[in-house]
């Protein structure tokens, strides 16, 4: 870009090529931002050689079901002091399925309650609700996750206890597990409007790119508004909502304080064979885990084990902020790193 | 309700052609008329109850869909389209002329009350489809009747059938099959002259046409629902000379079943389809009345600068 | 009949009739479609006003200012005792501390995205990399810099046993491992500062004979300003509202306990706690029992994060005419 300006004002291309402060300037700045890419292969190379032993200890089994996880991982903490002792086995599991499970339900969900939400913003708000509505979304972004599990635990979870947990609900699994509100049901419903203003920025951006064109074609022929968008806005802007739906699944799946105060702290994995019942059964996603054995980092065995679960974490969320990065940039879009 | 001639100084037989009409609202609502079947490019009776006071020959094929009396388009503070009034019947081609932003587009958007998407737009005055006041109708209604075609070419983004197809299939009850709409989206094809071209492959994606092909794709799609009048906003202004060509045929060819209003800043294209023209300036309806008359002999000054080419 | 004076009585008078069919037309799919438009609308406003005054309700009431000045205390009865300075004190040092290191290498990562950016592919992963770490999970970004600060050569910035085992958990630390959780913020802030600057301003300043760096310190930078200002103050809303960073690496004990004997620097290498790591710790979730306390600490934390943001507000407002 420089070398073109110079040419256009007359000077020599070699002046700007040999100019040497400039060139150091542009070094050192390079190798800063170099520092970023090093930095995250660091991140996820020591994160993995840190976790290792947990992945090397269990093989593939690392990944199955088998024994009550909570049980292992507290054999893990307490292992001998010996090295040659450690243990190691784990059956991680429950936790990749409450993650999966939870993850999941509220993408899910957010990726429905945000294109209508979208649709209304763009196409259907009066001006003063518009007005509203834009801080509105701009405040849900900027709660802190703690305050969103204060909120939960305090009166999400008792609201859940009273009004969907019966007795006999509650019988009906006390032989595996204890029912008293933490749940799966809390976690999907806090996520979920945590991760509403991620898509619904991302999703209004693109409605709002749409060519005026083809909305006005549409009605010109007669079509009413709400078909209109649903049949042209909606179905040229796909691809936005696949990326919008894949940052978001990355915040979820990244989300650990918010979970850990409200899903319970009990690594379980909820049956949906039990019915809708198995919404309210509490679990706890790999996040949650790491952040509920933060203590427990210093013993070699336990906190290996965590870091295996962070570089679980990281691959997928790195690979899902990649995937997103490429999608919105092939839109034209340009992330401030607005999360 | 009277017709009144605002004859502008001249005697209409002294020079052979009809004088400029002008219609006078004197505040009553005009009776609702059915529509008459034109058979034949000639029209059948009027009703008893409109009575019609005239001093001159209303051409026998021209059958009035729509009637604009006294719009005023006001953006805001500024007024786009003041005080006009105009006829548009079907079996002719009304064009309308002028230099940019002098609100012909605007009194084209009036029609089919898309102007009303801007929010500063206030409307006064009134427009008649068939005698119905629009501002009564409800949009998509009065949509169906009265379409439109876009400066640039909007064809959307699926398949050449889909495109067709929509209006017909986003009517808001039940969606019709495609056999049912097969025969339909042929002869919208046929008629907007681009059946030869697609008839291959009616699944190819519409985006991957030509700009010629896309706009009498788009012509296809709004005769599918069968309006009575079409609007051309500048259709051919993004197009090369020979789409442009196929396209005033097109034109040519339906003005017999549709009324149609196109607005173009080309005064050549004007004289070669247009039946009526109506000189627009500033938001005014400066000169109305046939295209020989226009052209050839224009009553005001302005009309005569315009098409002498003075200013553009 | 009079033409000319009726001809104009109409024109202005906007049209406010009735619609006689209205939604005649609309499918019982439409209609429910166009409900739930806006019944998410209204949902959304519905939340948020009910969180800001819940919050409000219940944390106004046990602030006073004592609470916000009096240090914490470990009291058997928690409901009780102490306030919440330290807290305070620990998020406010944690987020200048975290801004004040993601500022200067942020700019320098815009600059160089958006100035030089050569080879292409570079610039590519790195503006990758950023997007990776945005969407890291701060957990992972937190135990991770645990690991680097538990390392021996970063002794000097914690506490160190006798046996050698570095504690690994400090301001410092803690401050680090925030300025990547600002950074992508500081990035795009700067980035988007320095696109808006019209081209023909690099050109004048080239034509005068001045190289790019000396450009991009006096013309470009001095420009961009409310921009980089921007990215730093949205971080630090981040890094206020980041919890799991602070209970990983920043020890939370309930009061500052400083390191050492240097006056400043022993706050900064010792541990300490934040309002996130206190409403954390005074749920249910944590050890205290004090929901009042977390209550009050959450609406403290919750003003101080929407004023972050409502500051950006008035700089993006202000910066945005400038070019015109």
């Amino acid at each position: 870009m420089s070398s073109l300006t110079y040419e256009a004002t007359g000077i020599p291309e070699e002046v700007e090529a040999e100019d040497p402060t400039n060139r150091r300037v542009e070094l050192v700045l390079g190798a800063l931002a170099s520092v970023v890419l090093l930095f995250v292969a660091g991140m996820v190379i020591f994160v993995f050689l840190k976790g290792l032993p947990s992945f090397t200890s269990n093989g593939f089994a690392w990944f199955g079901a088998g024994g009550n996880v909570d049980q292992q991982l507290a054999d893990i903490f307490n292992s001998p002091a010996n090295p040659a002792d450690y243990v190691y086995e784990l059956r991680a599991w429950p936790l990749l399925w409450s993650t999966f499970l939870i993850s999941g339900l509220s993408v899910l969900i957010a990726t429905f309650i945000s294109v209508f939400a979208s649709i209304f913003i763009v196409h259907f708000a009066p001006a003063p609700v518009r007005k509203l509505i834009e801080p509105v979304v701009k405040f849900l972004a900027a709660v802190p996750s703690v305050i969103y599990g204060l909120i939960g635990i305090l009166v999400i979870i008792p609201w859940i206890n009273e009004v969907f947990i019966t007795e006999e609900m509650a019988a009906s699994v006390a032989y595996v597990i204890q029912l008293d509100g933490s749940s799966v049901l809390a976690g999907v419903m806090i996520l979920t409007l945590m991760i509403l203003p991620i898509m619904i920025a991302i999703i209004v951006d693109s409605l709002r790119a749409v060519p005026r064109n083809w909305r006005e074609g549409a009605l010109a022929l007669g079509v009413n508004k709400w078909r209109a968008v649903r049949t042209v806005s909606i179905r040229a802007i796909r691809p936005a909502i696949v990326a919008a739906a894949v940052l978001a699944t990355a915040r979820a799946l990244g989300e650990a304080i918010m979970l850990a105060m409200v899903t319970g702290s009990i690594g379980f994995a909820p049956n949906p064979f039990d019915g809708f019942l198995f919404l309210f059964e509490p679990s706890r996603p790999l996040a949650a885990t790491i952040v509920d054995g933060a203590e427990g980092l210093s013993v070699a065995p336990f906190g290996e084990t965590m870091y295996a679960f962070a570089f679980i974490l990281i691959v997928s969320t790195g690979i899902l902020s990649f995937v997103g990065w490429a999608a919105r940039k092939s839109l034209g879009r340009y992330s401030i790193g607005a999360r | 309700m009277g017709l009144e001639t605002a004859d502008e100084g001249r005697d209409a037989a002294e020079v052979g052609i009809p004088p400029i009409q002008r219609i006078v609202v004197d505040g009553e609502i005009p009776p609702v008329r059915v529509a008459h079947q034109i058979r034949n490019g000639v029209s059948s009776e009027l009703e008893e109850q409109f009575v019609v006071k005239q001093d001159f020959e209303i051409p026998s094929w021209a059958e009035e869909r729509m009637r604009v009396e006294s719009l005023g388009v006001r953006f805001g503070q500024k007024e786009a389209v003041k005080d006009v009034s105009l006829e548009v019947n079907s079996g002719e081609v009304l064009a309308l002329i002028g230099p940019s932003g002098c609100g012909k587009t605007t009194l084209l958007r009036s029609l089919n009350k898309l102007v009303d998407l801007t929010p500063t737009a206030v409307r006064g005055g009134r427009i008649l489809l068939d005698g119905k006041d629009t501002d009564l109708m409800d949009d998509t209604l009065l949509r169906k009747q009265v379409g439109m075609l876009f400066q640039q070419p909007n064809p959307f983004p699926m398949s050449i059938f889909d495109n067709v197809a929509y209006g017909l299939r986003e009517r808001g009850t039940k969606r019709p099959g495609k056999k049912e709409l097969e025969p339909i989206v042929v002869d919208a094809l046929e008629r907007a002259g681009i059946w030869a071209e697609v008839s291959d492959n009616l699944n190819h994606p519409a985006l991957s046409l030509s700009g010629g092909q896309q706009q009498r794709l788009c012509i296809a799609r709004s005769l599918a629902v069968r309006p009575e009048v079409l609007l051309l906003d500048e259709p051919c202004s993004a197009l090369d000379p020979i789409s442009t060509a196929i396209i005033e045929e097109t034109i040519v060819e339906l003005k017999s079943e549709i009324a149609i209003v196109i607005v173009t800043h080309n005064l050549q294209q004007a004289e070669r389809v247009a039946d009526k023209v109506g000189f627009m300036y500033l938001g005014d309806l400066v000169e109305y009345g046939s295209v020989e008359q226009v052209f050839n002999a224009p009553m005001a000054e302005r009309t005569k600068d315009y098409v002498r080419g003075d200013f553009g | 009949m009079a033409a000319k004076a009726t001809r104009r009585t109409r024109a202005r008078r906007p049209r406010k009739r009735k619609k006689i069919t209205a939604r005649g037309t609309w499918s019982i799919a439409d209609r429910l479609g166009l409900l739930l438009a806006w019944a998410t609308g209204i949902f959304l406003c519905l939340v948020a006003f009910a969180i800001t005054i819940y919050l409000a309700l219940k944390g106004i009431q046990y602030i006073n200012v004592e609470a916000l000045t009096t240090r914490p205390e470990a009291g058997a009865d928690q409901a009780e005792t102490g306030g919440f300075l330290d807290p305070i004190l620990g998020t406010v040092i944690l987020t200048i501390l975290g801004a004040a290191i993601a500022t200067p290498i942020g700019v320098g990562i815009a600059i160089w995205l958006t100035e030089y950016g050569r080879p292409t592919s570079l610039a590519r992963f790195v503006e990758a990399g950023i997007e990776i770490i945005v969407g890291a999970p701060s957990i992972v970004l937190a135990i991770f810099g645990l690991l680097i600060f538990q390392s021996s050569v970063m002794s000097p910035f914690s506490f160190t046993a006798a046996g050698g085992e570095v504690f690994g958990r400090s301001f410092f630390a803690a401050g680090a491992v925030m300025s990547l959780i600002a950074l992508p913020f500081v990035v795009g802030g700067t980035r988007e500062a320095l696109n808006s600057i019209p081209k023909h301003v690099r050109e004048a300043s080239y034509a005068l004979g001045k190289d790019q760096a000396s450009t991009i310190r006096r013309v470009l930078l001095p420009s961009a300003r409310s921009g980089i200002a921007t990215g730093s103050t949205l971080g630090m809303a981040q890094i206020a509202g980041d919890t799991a960073v602070v209970v990983v690496v920043l020890g939370a004990s309930l009061q500052l306990a400083p390191e050492g004997s240097i006056p400043v620097i022993d706050v900064l290498k010792g541990t300490g706690s934040t309002l996130t790591s206190y409403v954390f710790s005074n749920s249910p979730a944590g050890e205290g029992n004090a929901p009042e306390k977390a209550y009050a600490a959450a609406f403290v934390l919750l003003s101080i994060v929407i004023g972050l943001n409502l500051f950006v507000n008035r700089l993006t407002k202000r910066g945005q005419h400038k070019w015109d």
